[in-house]
């Protein structure tokens, strides 16, 4: 059997047949007769260049499919067929084009309990611009350690600049890095997902390069590699990856974001794309934060220095000498009241980013929560999730 | 390195054509920015100035970076400079020098055709913000106010592109030629527009869908003959605004497609058959076919007026030097010099239309008509898909292009729908029942509320099937300032 693969397609009924695609794709994969435009699924190549530029929406359409449709089939269509019951169960939403990435991604975003969305008022992300086979070329222009010199963890700041090429980003959206070399079996490595730490108007406004916030972990290869990176140093990246662990546009959303370590790193992006914007916001920001000790929490110094009102900040401290453990479930727990009203509120939107083990906890807490306010937090659970409002993003 | 593909903002105008390293131009736009702010801020409403609109505003000229979508409000939208990114070695395409390298300065013995060219093209963009002035105030649906708001914003970049090059290659007098852009007005007695059709109202929203469907059509049509000309600047110019004006196609096309959508739904549940059953059916609040045809016929016929006389030895002049290419020029397969070809035209003998043979050169306008005639067809049978599945029996036609003309050779005669020549008293006595009337108008006056409530529309015009950059049915695409 043929393995099934994504076709892309345009809707019929809505395309308008301006012909800025066809004149768009470097490819010369879309061409129109009198009826309608359509992609020849043999010559598309998934570059997604003709996605932006169309102004109705109709070109956004994906089919997975064991047979692509035919140019002449397509050009026949009054409307776009159904998607056919496959039995893979995939899904078409799309995070990312490659499977590998979209697994990861998948993966990933479980903890959510169904299909993510974005939020409602989140910009269009660019997804895919780069891959694999053609990587953006990265320099690297800082590398600083965030965690103290008499931590044991390693926490880096890591800024790469893009030059002349586009690399579009959002905050709460993922990189690759390829790392060089090979693995055990002599095969290249695939690229590792990092979350961009910075606003998509850049680390610094205006300059094309972004941060990542990387932890060094024992034996990993990539991680191992981006901490030792220097200034200068050129990296492949891929992406970028992601489109529902987005920030809403809407400055009346009130954001409820729950991290631990380097799970900080969208919500940094988060914060400062707010501050940017909306500077004067007030009380519509919440930020339940899990580290082992002060020392250990990335970026602990500028936190402080963001306002109490511009947003709240309530830090867990699991290895503090001579104090209790606390994790960032205890600190929801204990401010049961605001988290219930967030959790009422129709423009309450929460996030959790962080270890794979936060999450069970989390979710009892949040759980625990929802049902002292009277609340079925499974069902509300599934409603904000459906409505881009619950994201989860672990690993 | 000076970076052509991404918008710089290190002036106060976003450009990718390093304005901060030509002070003489940038100077020259920073002048003249105030009164274009006045200009807007004089038409637009404080309440929508302070609004926040989600609108598409351009990163970077390459595809991934020319649409992103986000919530602005429209005094700080980013008008600014973009040009299409430079195609290395381009030659001039048609004309006496077809085939030597494109002009990257303004060659001297066409300066004033060009000029002529490009204060025509400019002339039209802030003509239609001002004829659209009123409409914010009776839109159907926050979709609609913010796609009315991303068009305003469009043409008014789209004039800041006309006049950047006005300032940067024609010097004192494209200076001149630029303040000239802000001083005419819409309508205005002393100082019209220049284009009869931009100094018509548009009253409704029905006349609003129907300009950007046939007016803006004929925009684009010369966007893309001005996108083949031989002075490269105004080719790159014009094809990044055609990437725009795409956008304003789709208003028009769906718009039209949404009101009869909606009429033909509520004939059907009103269940009548007969379209031109007008009182009962307008007794439901919703527009009639027969009307919606009226105005039709008028937007079409206004529209062809603006493609000049049928044969011209200016526009023969334009293609032969070089300024100015054919639709889609570089697709079609001839000598791109014109120097023996022929080309069919309508004209007048006696009381009959026929075709005759004239010399192409000269038939230039006439062949663009042709082209705009195919393309503007594309959505009449769209809308006409959407009345046979609501099993209505009515069919929307363009009229024959003789009909209500005003320039060229068909301005002379009284032409009917149908393409027959009748005496002017008749053509007189039915032009009621061809082209909207003042009972009409009013009717759709009356039914010009506004809707603010995100997700609803008004009565007589349907949802759309996809939102605006895929966004939810009730997405609050403008969020009305409250003051």
């Amino acid at each position: 059997m043929n393995q099934p693969l994504k076709q892309h397609l345009i809707d019929p009924e809505i395309c308008i047949r301006c012909y800025t695609c066809e004149m768009t794709c470097p490819v010369q994969a879309i061409e129109h007769d009198d009826n309608n435009v359509v992609v020849d699924a043999s010559k598309c190549n998934f570059c997604m260049d003709c996605i932006p530029v169309c102004p109705t929406g109709s070109i956004d359409e994906w089919r997975v499919v064991t047979d692509p449709y035919s140019v002449e089939e397509q050009f026949g269509w009054d409307e776009l067929p159904a998607q056919a019951d496959l039995p893979s169960g995939d899904d078409t939403g799309l995070e990312a084009l490659d499977d590998a990435m979209a697994a990861l991604l998948a993966e990933a975003h479980k903890g959510a309990g169904g299909k993510s969305r974005a939020p409602d008022s989140a910009a269009k992300p660019t997804i895919n611009l780069y891959n694999l086979g053609k990587p953006a070329e990265a320099v690297v222009q800082g590398n600083y350690r965030l965690t103290s010199a008499d931590s044991d963890g390693d926490v880096r700041h890591i800024i790469l600049d893009f030059g002349g090429q586009p690399f579009p980003v959002l905050e709460g959206q993922s990189i690759g890095i390829i790392p060089p070399g090979t693995d055990a079996d002599g095969k290249p490595h695939l690229p590792r997902l990092y979350s961009v730490s910075s606003p998509r108007d850049g680390e610094r406004p205006n300059f094309n390069n972004l941060s990542l916030t990387v932890k060094r972990e024992p034996m990993g290869v990539c991680s191992n590699y981006v901490c030792d990176l220097q200034k200068g140093d050129k990296v492949r990246v891929t992406g970028p990856f992601g489109s529902t662990f987005l920030l809403p546009s809407d400055p009346s959303a009130h954001l409820l974001m729950i991290c631990t370590g380097t799970g900080s790193a969208p919500f940094r992006g988060f914060t400062m794309r707010r501050q940017r914007e909306h500077a004067g916001l007030n009380g519509s920001m919440s930020l339940y934060f899990g580290a082992r000790t002060p020392q250990d929490l990335p970026y602990f110094g500028p936190l402080k220095k963001v306002p109490d009102s511009f947003m709240q900040k309530v830090f867990a401290f699991s290895r503090q000498p001579g104090q209790p453990k606390h994790y960032v479930q205890d600190q929801l727990r204990a401010h049961a009241e605001t988290i219930a009203a967030l959790l009422q509120n129709p423009n309450g939107h929460i996030y959790v980013c962080g270890l794979k083990a936060m999450e069970h906890g989390v979710e009892a807490a949040l759980s625990d929560i929802a049902r002292g306010a009277g609340l079925d937090w499974a069902a509300l659970r599934d409603q904000m999730r459906d409505g881009g409002r619950y994201h989860v993003e672990t690993y | 390195m000076l970076d052509l593909i991404n918008v710089s903002y290190d002036t106060q105008i976003p450009n990718n054509v390093g304005l901060s390293s030509d002070k003489r131009v940038l100077k020259a736009l920073e002048k003249w920015h105030p009164g274009y702010i006045n200009w807007w801020n004089d038409l637009i409403p404080d309440r929508f100035q302070q609004s926040l609109v989600y609108l598409r505003t351009a990163v970077s000229v390459d595809p991934k970076g020319w649409a992103k979508f986000d919530y602005v409000k429209m005094p700080e939208y980013r008008w600014g400079v973009l040009l299409a990114p430079q195609v290395e070695d381009r030659r001039i395409p048609c004309g006496e020098h077809a085939g030597q390298p494109a002009w990257q300065e303004v060659p001297g013995e066409y300066r004033n055709m060009l000029k002529r060219l490009i204060v025509i093209q400019g002339d039209t963009e802030p003509a239609s913000v001002e004829q659209q002035r009123f409409l914010g105030s009776t839109a159907p649906s926050l979709y609609d106010l913010r796609n009315l708001f991303q068009v305003n914003v469009e043409e008014g970049r789209h004039l800041w592109a006309m006049v950047y090059l006005l300032h940067k290659y024609f010097g004192a007098d494209g200076r001149e030629e630029a303040d000239d852009l802000l001083r005419r007005s819409s309508g205005s007695d002393e100082a019209p527009r220049m284009l009869g059709a931009f100094n018509e109202e548009t009253p409704d929203w029905l006349s609003f869908f129907m300009f950007t469907y046939f007016t803006d059509r004929d925009g684009k049509m010369q966007l893309e003959s001005l996108a083949q000309s031989g002075f490269d600047p105004l080719s790159r110019t014009c094809r990044f605004m055609l990437t725009e004006e795409a956008h304003h196609m789709f208003v028009g096309e769906t718009g039209v497609g949404r009101v009869v959508e909606r009429t033909c739904q509520a004939m059907k549940e009103a269940g009548i058959d007969d379209p031109y059953d007008i009182d009962r059916i307008r007794a439901l609040g919703v527009i009639d076919l027969p009307t919606i045809q009226k105005k039709l016929n008028l937007h079409y016929t206004l529209s062809l007026d603006l493609f000049g006389q049928e044969v011209s030895t200016n526009a023969a002049n334009a293609f032969n030097s070089g300024i100015k290419g054919r639709y889609m020029e570089n697709r079609i397969d001839d000598d791109h010099r014109l120097s023996d070809a022929t080309y069919q035209v309508r004209n007048i003998k006696g009381d009959q239309i026929v075709m005759e043979d004239v010399p192409a050169l000269t038939a230039i306008n006439m062949r663009l008509r042709d082209d705009y005639v195919r393309d503007a067809a594309g959505g009449v049978g769209r809308w006409n898909k959407i009345i046979e599945k609501a099993g209505v029996q009515f069919e929307l036609k363009l009229p024959h292009e003789g009909f209500h003309r005003q320039i060229g050779i068909f301005s002379t005669v009284s032409v009917d729908p149908e393409g027959k020549i009748i005496p002017k008293e008749e053509w007189q006595a039915k032009a009621k029942d061809w082209l909207p009337n003042k009972a009409d108008g009013d009717f759709i006056q009356s039914l010009m509320v506004p809707v603010t409530e995100p997700g609803k529309f008004a009565g007589w015009i349907a949802a759309p099937k996809v939102g605006i950059d895929n966004k939810p049915g009730d997405f609050e695409y403008v969020k009305l300032h409250m003051a």
